[in-house]
């Protein structure tokens, strides 16, 4: 087998192993994404309730996922990197953060367009909005203290230690819908019950989400050669490479 | 198929303005990211090259 535990542990082998799935995960971004398109506007129905606004749900949902679970599996990398005192590991934490930053963004952003016409309101300080605000403050926290710190292995732990203390946020936004009484809707979706929507819909929101992950993937991925390369430039590996590829 | 004509398909039933906005803003950022992402790895690349060419050169 060619893929060992220490293809994703050593930054020469993860810079190869990486640059040969970048192409194929944004192959399946694009297929995924033109399938959920398709079917999200093209199949599913109009919603009797809330006519065709609904269909922004096909991208808030994903984003809204993408945004807490990215930060939890950077949280996750920072922390090894903290604990093992591993490179590779604090690489992954830092290469998530932008990409997180992005989809708490999106989130938010397609959250106010989808609540000016149902709720009636762009904006309101409920529960699951005020939490999901202070992940995308979190992100942007991480990154300015990362990059704020030119030593990369004070900046990877100062980094830990913020997305740690930050990560207690993402379970508060999960379950605000059911703590406090929101404006926001509760789940659409859960693994104990039956959806609450038409299958086509359900589809397209499964689609577009293949789609988020897959296209995560492959910017982190891109993202973490980029910091590989930039930790490692005076590394004989780097150097043979520069020597060998052409770009 | 839901539409009748592409102006029905950009109306959205009344809510183009939302619907586009979220799409709109949302394909934007996914062109973006990678595009910055993919230039920073084309710098770190160049630079590495530039640094092992100097030192070679010595």
């Amino acid at each position: 087998m060619s893929i060992r535990l220490t293809t994703f542990s050593a930054p020469s082998r993860f810079y190869t192993a990486a640059g040969a799935a970048v192409p194929w995960l944004w192959a399946i971004t694009v297929l995924f994404g033109i399938a959920g398109l398709y079917v999200g506007f093209a199949i599913a129905p109009t919603d009797f309730q809330q006519g065709d606004a609904y269909r922004i749900i096909f991208i808030h949902v994903p984003a809204a996922w993408m945004s807490m679970l990215i930060y939890l599996v950077m949280a996750f990398w920072a922390a090894m990197g903290w604990m093992l005192n591993a490179r590779m590991s604090a690489m992954y934490a830092r290469a998530l953060a932008p990409t997180g930053a992005m989809f708490t963004f999106l989130a938010l952003w397609t959250g106010a367009l989808w609540g000016k016409p149902t709720w009636g309101t762009w904006w309101v300080w409920d529960a699951r909005l005020t939490s999901e605000f202070i992940l995308l403050l979190m992100y942007l926290g991480y990154i300015a203290l990362t990059e704020a710190i030119d030593d990369p292995r004070r900046a990877a732990n100062a980094g830990a230690l913020l997305a740690l203390v930050g990560a207690v946020n993402v379970p508060i936004i999960y379950f605000s819908v059911r703590w406090w009484n929101t404006l926001h809707q509760g789940s659409s979706i859960s693994l104990t019950a039956a959806p609450k929507m038409a299958a086509t819909m359900l589809t397209a929101l499964l689609l577009m989400t293949v789609c988020f992950w897959a296209y995560s993937f492959a910017v982190a991925f891109t993202r973490a050669r980029a910091i590989v390369l930039e930790q490692e430039s005076d590394t004989e590996w780097v150097r043979a490479l520069t020597r060998h590829e052409d770009r | 198929m839901n539409w009748q004509s592409f102006d029905e398909f950009l109306h959205m039933g009344g809510y183009g303005l939302y619907v586009w906005g979220s799409y709109a803003v949302t394909l934007a950022l996914m062109l973006v990211e990678p595009l910055m992402a993919h230039r920073r790895r084309r710098q770190a690349f160049e630079a590495a090259r530039a640094d092992a060419g100097l030192e070679g050169a010595s």
